[in-house]
């Protein structure tokens, strides 16, 4: 008896996680073979360790004013709360949208260095994006989209489920739909965001999520946005928080 | 189902490159099938080999397995395409390589003669169909060797 109503309890789960679209988010670690989880475990083997180590130079190189990131957050950040790293993107009230983490540092050093901002996936912004979020290694994805942050989580979602390009497929086909199948010879993963930045394989250098979905748009032969775009921004609040829960990997190795 | 005329043809039946909106060639849907050859071409079923393995053209292969051995990696994302000619008539295959969405609107299967005004964003180069009329019937005509 007590079998059966597991069993029920069980299908019942499974069919409102099919009607709700909701799929348990699974990182894209768990696709890797053994020798590149490996390699992205030990910080000696993991080339996007050498990013984190420019990102850190970076956040400790003084401005024209004096003043570094290290000023404020300490020389290894240590006054960055994970906790906080991990909501972003987050609702900013005095810009009316979101911003991810990359736009936060820039705007903090315009704000705080009196810099000049940087165009969006400067090397040296997703460096410092890649030291920032690897000090948040662990700590669980965490975006609110209950708020004012819902329409633009909804405008990525539709994004996400739009067929793009000659081929015409969405990103949910394969990365909902397929997860599991083989592409030929790539097993199709989540799509999840949570080790971003990533060390690529394939370019063999960092890559940041909004080139990551560059490229993707490429191979669907689609006109991609830019890196920095509403669109983009609408796909990462979207990709991030459908991603909630599982821990950050930055800076991750992925195909 | 009802019938669909693709838009009306206005250059060369024999374009070497994948059709654009102006020399698209129409196609009718009847039972599920689109049982004249596109264009009226003849298709050649060694060429069709070819285009289901090669990754810018069918790459069929990259979501189904086939009777290929020589090639290492096939997909499993579609069903196994082994013995598909005797389970589909030519023009049931056809309509399957032109425009899948006609039968499955939700598949994943590009159509792979669509008509280039409704893609979204595709990249300039890229604003045609995947296959040239000739290549869908070479590929519909190695497909029907599959018994």
């Amino acid at each position: 008896m007590t079998r059966y109503l597991h069993l029920s309890a069980f299908m019942a789960a499974l069919l409102f996680a099919t009607a709700a679209g909701a799929v348990e988010p699974r990182s894209g670690y768990d696709f890797l073979p053994p020798e590149f989880q490996a390699m992205q475990d030990d910080p000696f083997e993991n080339p996007g360790m050498f990013t984190v180590d420019l990102g850190r130079e970076l956040f400790n190189a003084p401005g024209d004013d004096g003043t570094s990131c290290a000023t404020c957050h300490g020389a290894d950040g240590e006054q960055l709360r994970p906790a906080r790293i991990a909501r972003y993107p987050v609702f900013s009230p005095k810009l009316n949208g979101p911003v991810t983490l990359q736009k936060q540092i820039d705007l903090c050093r315009e704000e705080r260095m009196n810099e000049f901002p940087l165009t969006y996936d400067d090397p040296s912004l997703v460096a410092l994006e890649t030291f920032v979020r690897h000090r948040a290694r662990g700590e669980p994805v965490k975006v609110d989209v209950s708020g004012p942050m819902q329409p633009y989580y909804k405008e990525g979602e539709r994004l996400f489920r739009t067929r793009i390009g000659q081929l015409q497929m969405a990103c949910s086909h394969c990365h909902e739909q397929y997860t599991g199948a083989m592409l030929r010879d790539q097993l199709l993963n989540q799509a999840q965001t949570n080790a971003f930045p990533t060390h690529r394989l394939l370019t063999q250098d960092i890559s940041s999520l909004h080139r990551k979905l560059r490229d993707c748009f490429a191979t669907l032969r689609a006109m991609p946005f830019q890196p920095g775009s509403e669109e983009y921004i609408n796909l990462e609040v979207y990709m991030n928080a459908r991603g909630n829960g599982l821990p950050i990997e930055t800076p991750g190795i992925r195909r | 189902m009802d019938a669909r005329l693709g838009p009306v043809l206005c250059a060369s039946l024999l374009a070497a490159a994948p059709a654009c909106a102006d020399d698209y060639l129409p196609w009718r849907v009847t039972d599920f099938a689109i049982e004249e050859p596109l264009g009226g071409l003849r298709g050649d079923a060694a060429r069709g080999r070819e285009l289901v393995i090669a990754r810018d053209k069918g790459n069929c292969l990259a979501c189904h397995h086939l009777p290929i051995p020589e090639q290492p990696s096939h997909g499993t994302i579609g069903p196994p395409l082994t013995g598909v000619g005797a389970r589909l008539s030519a023009g049931q295959l056809r309509l399957r390589v032109v425009d899948e969405k006609q039968l499955n609107p939700a598949t994943i299967m590009p159509a792979f003669y669509l008509h280039p005004e409704v893609l979204y964003r595709p990249r300039p180069d890229a604003a045609t169909t995947i296959l040239t009329a000739q290549e869908v019937e070479d590929v519909v005509t190695y497909l029907v060797t599959l018994k």
